[in-house]
């Protein structure tokens, strides 16, 4: 017989956002907590209402319930904890209005983003390369860090005006700057990782 | 008086007794029990007033096993047969025991199985049932103490143990006979002891360092609620590290070979434990082994050198801490207390260097050793049904990253690391061939992108696929992973939905023939049989959702049943209570599934109600607010 090939390929970059784990609370992630969709919330309404929920629905509170109870109670906590953790966080939030919208963050073709932040990329990249090469560098560490908070609070700050705007052009503006927060956070896990290197 | 006896309906309280709930330990070094009387957690003792039992179990030749301070006399003059820290055996395969090598003083059988077993003069045991036997005796303990049996336990785990060792460890709790409400991780265990105590509120972390692993636990803790953010450490490091060091220093001044016998080993190694424990309060010990007849080796230890064996130690346990706090997302400053956990965090380095790291020192007002079995009395009174009003809720993580290995030998994260519990999470993936018609899915474990770098926890086939053209199938794999960190796996080709699934037994776990063998051999034959156990289960089980649903429809049976509905499930209801009344344990099996298939529904209406209210009650608090 032959033999079952032992790995499987990744079918897309699109991620598979649960669709409500139970059948008649297919609801989106905003409506869950009851918050109109959009790119500004009020992150402390978010997470009382989050809190509020988990004591409602958590697998604890269904300890001595049925099986049918408990089943239901993972699927609905999962399910609430999905949506909070995509909305807690500004990048996860934007890429699931993005998708609401029906546009994909992950589509290769919508991948144009500008040369001059691109080229501010590969610099910062090197002079990461630099310091950890040489451990001397560490003041070149906080400089890399304050350009990477300064950029990311610009992304933010524009990708926030381009959904209160809310137009086709805006979202693709939207969109593009959601990559470029992909990019921003994955240079400061590598910062980090240098910090850890440096201070270890 | 009337007023009093006034209740809203369907808020009648459970017409229950209270049921008898433990929290248990088990530790590396010892193991305890605790329990909620009269509002207040406290830990057991046995008849001799003694709260730990040691985590050792002697196995003598036709006798039954020996478990605690009896067991752990025997360490010195029987190595072999005494087995002690099992807990680091828990969910380890054969090669992990290998690299443990001369730390464990035991032999091993040579077997086909992925789970080592140690040979002893009374058979070949496993590291969950030497667990197993540690478990029984806290059971007998708590049982004897409450005069009642135990309807249900929580038992702790590091924080940081994976699958296959949370698996390991809720197998030698159904081997003891025990029934587990949940596992639950010792820093949260001890945050829920000291944060209900403390009234706790803001961003702590909890140091837990045990005598075999190393835990550490950032946590939020807010009116009630504790919100682990993230959560790290080693699962093999701890205060027989130390042991070790201190051990193998002794060796290099007394010239002691590596190849030592087991019982010289074993007396360095209580030696080392007692130098460590008395520097705690002296400033140098004097250290005297017997080599031989007549020769005696001297020397002295003092703080400063123990501090420099240990440094590197203590070193290794500040990286996660470093690591947790960056996955928490909070920064030194943010950190209001720091809570030492563990027996070895009495070693005054670590404090010292603790409280360097975080720039504060660590609070130590608690008994170390007790406080993780205290927080899972808490949890287990919880659990149990005692305390319907509490606002307590746990929030938990899951310590590693939980994947499958795609091309390349590469490893595809479904469940990053610190992912709040419980969690359900899919991917789709694809064939790579024309015509492929099956696939195999390896559930890997841990944060390197290559999966040599992980853990193998399970493999399982996807058959069935309909030849398509490489590419075009679209296979989900949905990994969920309940509030114990258990996991499982299911994958389903969309188009066709040929599914497949597994509750993951681990690769380096028993299968379920090894436990049933292993619960059959337990069972005293003379008193006992599988039929009537069998028979015994079904009928606890069908009574637990009796009263589950009894407490349902009183709570919402009127608000959300029409009459049809409502017929129908007292019909079901009445089917299960006459099986239940009669002897063939497949008809109350069969009862049982009708009744909670009935009942699917009204589940599902009552925690939407439920989320309902939740929304508009949370509406009102947040209107006071303003």
């Amino acid at each position: 017989m032959r033999k079952i090939p032992a790995v499987v390929v990744k079918a897309s970059r699109s991620k598979v956002f649960s669709d409500g784990a139970v059948s008649n609370s297919a609801r989106n992630f905003f409506e869950i907590f009851d918050l109109t969709p959009g790119f500004a919330i009020d992150l402390a309404l978010l997470t009382g209402r989050y809190r509020e929920l988990q004591r409602q629905v958590h697998p604890d509170k269904y300890a001595q319930g049925s099986d049918q109870e408990r089943r239901l109670a993972v699927q609905m906590a999962a399910n609430i904890n999905d949506a909070f953790r995509t909305l807690k966080d500004p990048v996860e939030r934007a890429s699931y209005l993005l998708h609401l919208h029906e546009i994909s963050v992950d589509d290769q073709s919508a991948r144009r983003l500008d040369p001059e932040f691109l080229l501010e990329q590969m610099e910062l990249r090197e002079a990461l390369g630099e310091v950890r090469n040489n451990r001397q560098a560490v003041h070149e560490l906080t400089k890399i860090f304050t350009t990477i908070d300064t950029l990311e609070q610009q992304t933010l700050g524009t990708l926030a005006e381009a959904f209160a705007r809310g137009d086709a052009a805006s979202l693709r503006t939207a969109n593009e700057n959601v990559q470029k927060l992909r990019f921003i956070n994955k240079l400061r896990a590598e910062a980090e990782e240098v910090e850890v290197q440096i201070s270890s | 008086m009337a007023l009093l006896e006034l209740s809203e309906p369907g808020q009648t309280p459970r017409p229950h007794e209270r049921r008898v709930a433990a929290g248990i330990d088990l530790g590396t070094t010892n193991s305890l029990v605790a329990t909620v009387r009269s509002g207040v957690a406290e830990t057991l003792a046995d008849t001799q007033g003694r709260h730990l039992l040691p985590s050792v179990v002697y196995y003598a030749a036709a006798a039954a096993p020996s478990v605690g301070d009896d067991a752990k006399a025997h360490a010195v003059t029987d190595p072999f047969n005494t087995i002690a820290s099992v807990k680091r055996l828990m969910g380890r395969g054969v090669d992990d025991v290998k690299r443990l090598g001369n730390q464990l003083p035991y032999r091993f059988a040579a077997s086909e199985s992925a789970v080592p077993r140690i040979v002893t003069s009374a058979g070949v045991v496993s590291p969950v049932e030497v667990s197993a036997e540690i478990l029984k005796v806290l059971k007998q303990r708590a049982q004897a103490t409450l005069g009642a049996d135990l309807d249900g336990v929580v038992v702790t785990v590091p924080a940081y143990f994976d699958d296959a060792q949370r698996q390991a460890t809720k197998d030698a709790a159904r081997l003891a006979g025990l029934n587990v409400l949940r596992l639950l991780n010792e820093p949260t265990a001890a945050a829920v002891a000291y944060g209900l105590d403390h009234q706790a509120e803001g961003v702590y972390v909890v140091y837990d360092l045990g005598g075999g692993t190393f835990d550490v636990s950032v946590l939020r803790l807010h009116r009630g609620v504790f919100e682990v953010l993230a959560t790290g450490g080693d699962s093999a490091l701890g205060g027989d590290d130390m042991d070790h060091a201190i051990a193998e220093w002794i060796m290099r001044e007394a010239n002691i070979g590596d190849h030592a016998d087991p019982m010289l080993l074993r007396r360095l190694l209580r030696d080392a434990c007692q130098a460590k424990e008395r520097l705690t309060e002296a400033q140098q010990v004097a250290l005297e082994v017997e080599l031989a007849p007549q020769q005696v080796w001297q020397g002295t230890l003092t703080r400063s050198q123990l501090n420099a064996l240990i440094d590197p130690l203590i070193q290794r346990s500040l990286a996660p801490c470093r690591r947790a706090l960056r996955d928490a997302n909070i920064k030194l400053e943010e950190v209001r207390e720091v809570v030492m956990v563990g027996g070895s965090t009495r070693v005054p380095r670590v404090r010292e260097r603790v409280g360097q790291f975080f720039a504060r020192p660590p609070l130590v007002d608690i008994d170390p050793d007790k406080v993780v079995a205290l927080g899972a009395a808490i949890q287990a009174d919880v659990l149990a049904g005692n305390k319907p009003d509490t606002d307590m809720l746990l929030l938990d993580v899951n310590p590693l990253s939980l994947g499958i290995e795609t091309m390349g030998g590469l490893a595809e994260k479904i469940i990053p690391r610190n992912t709040t519990l419980p969690v359900s999470r899919g991917q789709d993936f694809t064939t790579y061939k024309d015509g492929q018609t099956a696939l195999s899915i390896h559930v890997v474990q841990g944060e390197r992108d290559l999966v040599s770098g992980c853990r193998s926890l399970a493999r399982f086939e996807l058959h069935g696929i309909p030849p398509m053209a490489a590419g075009a199938a679209r296979i989900r794999i949905l990994f969920q992973v309940d509030a114990d960190g258990l996991l499982s796996v299911s994958a389903k080709e969309q188009t066709t939905g040929t599914e497949s699934s597994i509750q993951v037994k681990p690769s380096y776990g028993l299968t379920d023939n090894e436990i049933e063998t292993m619960l059959l051999d337990s069972i005293d034959h003379a008193t006992d049989d599988v039929a009537a156990r069998q028979l015994r289960e079904q009928q606890v089980d069908a009574d637990r959702l009796l009263d589950a649903v009894g407490v349902a429809l009183r709570a919402d049976g009127d608000a959300l049943l029409d009459k049809t509905e409502r017929a129908a499930i007292d019909a079901a209801m009445q089917s299960l209570r006459s099986a239940r009344e009669g002897q063939d344990e497949r008809a109350i099996k069969n009862a049982i599934a009708a009744l909670d298939t009935t009942t699917a529904e009204f589940a599902s209406r009552r925690m939407n109600e439920g989320i309902r209210k939740a929304l508009t009650g949370r509406r009102i608090s947040e209107l006071k607010d303003i």
